[in-house]
């Protein structure tokens, strides 16, 4: 009898759910029978800032892909010519340098996403535990971990870009002068070490951030978890793998998409450190599309690389999403 | 929507989705209510914005009160100028009046978005005579009614400090690139004795996009090649314009006559800075004069850009290309009629003396040339570099993007070189040629 007595309890405990949406069901319905044009007359300028904003230019934005936009056309771009896929093919066509470009770009995209993300991640996580437990001092680390994030991107770039100059800058100062560790200047701005140029600024761009996000999830953690753990005797690092890493795992999730989306479609950095032009090993696959677009004249071409952009990171984001995002009945 | 909203959302969408970031613009023409504005698009002539500022304001005055126009006055650096007016013509919110650079002329025309100087908008401004003919040439393709007009004259010439040239015994400037090249060796010193190089024989702003076109075409042709064929399509890689690259990229990379460090160098007013610091002897500049002035350095001369062989004439005596700043009036604006009042005024003969005197330029309209201020050895010797030995650059709507291909593939070649890798013929080449394949699929 108990066997049969038991099931039905966790049915029972299935319902609130059903209740809870049920509820929120019938307002909603009174509602709908009692729209009026008031409703429609105060989402409309939201609707319409909305169209203008994103939804018409990102529709033109794709539309550019499909015409030929330079500048015999641009002054008279409703008329230019359509070219159907041309630009696509140009732009992924194996025998062209303008596709060798694109696939480097988006290898060298995907590295330095990885590698930013890493580093950005990893600093932010240890800035946020050593400053979860309350010590003298902590309010003000707090401020100044934010500062890089507080600076206007561009001040913080020039800043940097002073600082890599191979002549005069602080860094080769430092390396070359002061430590004596380094013969030869080496140029952080051309070649090879540009790549890690532009790593470092992004990183150091993009930590605070995540050092932000992770500080709060922290704090979401109850204490008693860790003193259960302590009085269990788990070290230090077994209450990080164990407790903190899966207790942030949802804001964490979150994090890295984010994270990861922006850094991928880093643009300021570059052009900042850089100008219109970044050497080639450096160059990441939005400033590519602006050198297309504004150095070469070429709308139509950087319109059709856009669209693809936005395809991959569409398709990565979809994946993601399903993947590792918490499933919907935490959603609220 | 009005059709002015649409287009103007639309030039959003070019900067924020096909760029992923935007330069955007939004300049007021026109005139409102009583009080006749017209804005003006300035390009940076002097050391600073500012000092540009100040020159132009007090001519816009003379302007206003001579009229009752208002001028509204936007300097704009050299960097951001091609993507504001590209901004500008795609969503025809622009200025009234702009300055452009006289080489990207013909790729300007081609859109379309300016007034063309003919008939009447000519004739208001004096006529085509009045001007310097090579200079009034550049103002759009060959055949057609130029969409600009010449604002500021400008011509490419050799300075060179001439203690240094003292202290190494050298009595006379090098007129051929051999001499040129054997100089540079000689000034290239290290003068303190710490085993390291402090003074340089040449100094050039290695990563200035515009800088490099310009040695390309002007090397080019002084060894046989030109950038474009008979049929006007890309022609980057051939051995003419290769071996006059390779010599430009090898001052650094064979003849270490200049520092590596002048790789990372954007703007070409760092090479006027280095000269007046003494950490270099000689560079190819087009109008240093008023920069110079400024950082108060008077050891210098000036002479013309060595040849490949000294008495070389036609093509292969080519020392600059015809350079200098344009003005157009642009299509969209809402008072045409000022704004070419506004283009007379400014190429006056009276303005052309003040302006041309305090930017170092030469004047654009021949009258000017009587007054005392342009009678000076540097002045006579751009004169006689723009009569006998510059050409313009390439008159076809590309120009402007083969300037950035060509530009960028040389900064590329001058990075290797300041790294320490060596730069081969092939290299240089191979460069060019993809340079010039990428422009092909663009078209």
């Amino acid at each position: 009898m108990t066997v049969n007595l038991l099931p039905p309890a966790p049915a029972e405990e299935a319902t609130p759910p059903d209740r809870h949406q049920a509820a929120p069901l019938q307002p909603a319905q009174k509602r709908k029978a009692h729209r009026s044009p008031l409703a429609y007359f105060l989402v409309a300028p939201a609707a319409l800032a909305e169209l203008l904003v994103h939804i018409i230019p990102m529709v033109l934005g794709v539309w550019i892909a499909f015409i030929t936009l330079n500048q015999l056309s641009i002054a008279n771009w409703v008329n230019a010519p359509f070219v159907g896929l041309r630009n696509f093919v140009t732009a992924l066509d194996p025998s062209s340098p303008i596709a060798g470009q694109l696939y480097g770009a988006l290898g060298r995209t995907l590295l330095f996403t990885v590698i930013v993300v890493a580093i950005a991640w990893s600093m932010g996580m240890l800035g946020a535990v050593l400053l979860t437990s309350s010590f003298k001092g902590r309010g003000i680390l707090r401020t100044l971990f934010l500062v890089p994030y507080a600076l206007p991107s561009y001040v913080g770039t020039i800043a940097w870009a002073f600082m890599f100059n191979q002549r005069d800058g602080a860094i080769n100062r430092f390396l070359v002068d002061d430590l004596g560790i380094l013969q030869d200047r080496p140029f952080w701005l051309l070649g090879g070490n540009s790549f890690w140029a532009i790593v470092i600024v992004t990183a150091w761009q993009f930590w605070p951030f995540a050092f932000l996000m992770l500080l709060a999830a922290l704090q979401n953690i109850p204490g008693d978890v860790y003193e259960a753990a302590s009085l269990d005797g788990a070290s230090l690092w077994k209450q990080f793998t164990q407790i903190t890493l899966p207790m942030v795992k949802p804001a964490n999730a979150v994090l890295l998409l984010i994270m990861s989306l922006w850094i991928f479609n880093q643009f300021n950095v570059p052009y900042v450190l850089f100008g219109p032009a970044s050497p080639e090993q450096a160059t990441l696959i939005s400033p590519l599309i602006y050198q297309q677009s504004f150095n070469n004249w070429n709308f139509g071409l950087g319109g059709a690389m856009s669209v693809m952009l936005l395809i991959v990171l569409l398709i990565a984001s979809a994946f993601y999403i399903r993947m590792v995002l918490p499933k919907g009945q935490h959603d609220d | 929507m009005n059709t002015k909203k649409f287009r103007w959302v639309a030039a959003l969408a070019v900067g924020v989705v096909a760029a992923g970031s935007m330069t955007a613009c939004s300049a007021d023409g026109g005139s409102d209510g009583g009080d006749k504005t017209i804005t003006y698009w300035a390009s940076n002539q002097a050391p600073t914005v500012e000092r540009d500022a100040e020159v132009l304001q007090e001519s816009i005055d003379r302007y206003t009160e001579e009229t009752g126009v208002k001028v509204d006055l936007e300097v704009i650096p050299w960097s951001d100028l091609y993507n504001r007016i590209l901004t500008a013509v795609s969503s025809g919110e622009g200025p009234d009046v702009l300055n452009i650079g006289n080489t990207w002329a013909v790729s300007l025309q081609s859109s379309g978005a300016f007034v063309p100087w003919e008939g009447d908008a000519l004739e208001a401004i004096g006529g085509q005579d009045r001007f310097v003919q090579s200079s009034f040439a550049t103002g759009g393709a060959e055949g057609q009614a130029p969409t600009s007009v010449p604002l500021y004259g400008l011509a490419y010439s050799l300075y060179y400090n001439t203690a240094m040239f003292e202290a190494a015994g050298i009595t006379e400037p090098p007129a051929t690139w051999e001499e040129f090249v054997e100089d540079a060796k000689k000034l290239t010193i290290d003068t303190d004795g710490d085993g390291q190089i402090d003074q340089w024989g040449v100094t050039m702003a290695g990563s200035s996009i515009s800088n490099n076109a310009h040695q390309a075409f002007v090397r080019g042709l002084q060894n046989g090649g030109e950038l474009y064929n008979e049929d006007g399509e890309p022609d980057f890689g051939n051995d003419g314009v290769v071996a006059g690259v390779k010599e430009w990229v090898d001052l650094m990379a064979v003849d270490k006559v200049v520092s590596p460090s002048d790789a990372e160098s954007v703007n070409g007013s760092d090479m006027a800075a280095t000269f007046a610091d003494g950490q270099a002897a000689m560079f190819f500049d087009q109008a240093p004069t008023d920069n110079l002035k400024s950082r108060d350095f008077t050891d210098y001369a000036a002479a013309p850009v060595p040849m490949e062989s000294a008495d070389a004439t036609g093509l292969e005596g080519t020392q600059s290309h015809v350079a200098g700043i344009n003005i157009s009036v642009f299509e969209n604006s809402d008072d045409k009629d000022a704004a070419i009042d506004f283009v007379k005024h400014l190429t006056s003969d009276d303005e052309q003396k003040y302006l041309n005197e305090s930017f170092g330029a030469l004047p654009v309209v021949t009258a000017a040339y009587d007054d005392p201020a342009f009678q000076s050895e540097a002045i006579k010797l751009k004169q006689v570099t723009l009569a006998d030995h510059a050409q313009p650059m390439p008159l076809y709507p590309s120009e402007g993007q083969m300037e950035t291909l060509v530009g960028t593939a040389i900064k590329d070649l001058l990075a290797s070189a300041a790294q320490g890798q060596s730069v081969s013929e092939d290299d240089v080449k191979s460069a060019l040629e993809d340079a010039a394949s990428q422009m092909s699929s663009g078209q």
